[in-house]
């Protein structure tokens, strides 16, 4: 909103799962789509992803909320 | 997504809302109130809203305000700031089922018809394309579904905008933009319109927040995650004279009685519906079963031109 300069720095915000045993609510699951191809998504459990096919994605869910950040997802291997 | 101008810099605001979000309920007093604002607004609406979805939700204000308030039983909460939405999920102030997640409002993840009401409380300011937030919003409604939303105006924090660019340009020769553009009211109805939202009503009013003096009020905007992020900012640090100059302008001009300044902050608020056909509609022109003319006891004068045809 507005002035002041703020100092540079890391965000806190951990990558790392502070509660791992968390799992996303699958009610959650139904209102997603991938943001960028708006496309369907498919769940991988183990991995904890959220999969995007269409745009070569997967968003990560940490502590079980999902990142649906285009830039905070890992790029798909062909 | 867009070609819309770039005037704030997106990964900036998310960082700076990931940073302050563990401390954001000790300056949350704006969000709060204007979520209870909002919380009102959607009780006024003669309707219940089973899934809701609430847009930038910084650490789940618009939960804990609707207590029961437009019969929400599931509250989706999304914000830019991954931090946010973390603290927006374990504050537990709401007491209705939540889910949230972090999203852009300029790339929402939400399917098609998925909301009965979406809401956003002070959140849609830093977004560089709104008609488009405005636009992926409608589509992630049902048919019927209401948005409900609020955000700063332009009137807001004036007072600092100008003692701000005057103290700048008397410290340092030259001034660079310090405040947020904000949307103005006018605007705001016109986007509603173009975004494709039916019967849509925007007002606005001032909040007058008072602070010890303008730093004081910086550096809670700060703390807020609030600070300057637009694009075309200085880069360089600004001299602390500059704060303080500025300070003593703010002081000068605007100070109360007791010492104390006051600061402006507008509030836009809109609501529109998804369109759906149980909705009042507009009559084909030269549809009307009575004549204007017998209603007013005129004599009809003919323009020339048949509507309709």
């Amino acid at each position: 909103m507005s002035d002041g300069s703020e100092e540079a720095g890391a965000a806190p915000e951990s990558k790392q799962s502070k509660d791992p045993g968390r799992q996303v609510d699958p009610k959650l699951l139904e209102f997603l789509v991938c943001p960028v191809t708006h496309g369907p998504l498919k769940y991988d459990r183990a991995a904890q992803e959220l999969i995007s096919e269409q745009a070569g994605l997967a968003y990560p869910i940490r502590d079980g909320i999902p990142i649906m950040l285009a830039y905070e997802a890992r790029e798909l291997g062909s | 997504m867009s070609s819309s101008p770039t005037v704030f810099d997106r990964d900036l605001v998310r960082r700076r809302r990931d940073r302050r979000a563990a401390g954001f309920c000790a300056v949350d007093f704006l969000v709060r109130e204007v979520a209870d604002r909002l919380a009102d607004r959607v009780a006024d609406v003669a309707r219940r809203f089973p899934v809701a979805l609430d847009l930038g939700c910084h650490t789940g204000q618009i939960g804990a305000a609707l207590q029961g308030r437009g019969g929400v039983e599931t509250l989706v909460q999304c914000d830019l700031s991954p931090a946010m939405a973390r603290a927006a999920d374990q504050s537990g102030a709401a007491p209705l089922p939540t889910l949230s997640l972090a999203a852009d409002e300029e790339a929402l993840p939400f399917a098609d018809n998925s909301f009965d009401l979406a809401l956003s409380c002070l959140s849609l300011h830093w977004v560089n394309d709104l008609p488009g937030a405005l636009v992926q919003v409608n589509r992630s409604l049902k048919p019927d579904g209401l948005f409900l939303g609020a955000m700063l105006g332009g009137a807001t924090l004036a007072e600092l905008r100008a003692c701000l660019m005057e103290a700048e340009i008397e410290v340092s020769g030259g001034a660079g933009p310090r405040v947020s553009p904000f949307a103005d009211l006018r605007d705001l109805g016109a986007l509603m319109q173009r975004a494709g939202y039916a019967l849509p009503v925007v007002d606005s009013e001032v909040i007058t927040v008072t602070y010890e003096n303008a730093l004081a009020l910086m550096a809670e905007l700060r703390a807020m995650g609030e600070a300057n992020a637009v694009v075309e900012r200085a880069r360089a640090p600004t001299a602390r004279q500059v704060f303080l100059r500025a300070a003593e302008l703010y002081q000068t001009r605007h100070a109360k009685p007791d010492g104390r300044i006051g600061a402006d902050f507008e509030i836009l608020y809109w609501h529109g519906w998804k369109p759906h056909q149980s909705q009042q509609q507009p009559l084909r022109p030269g549809a009307a079963t009575t004549r204007l003319a017998d209603f007013l006891d005129a004599e009809e004068i003919s323009a020339g031109e048949k509507a309709g045809r």
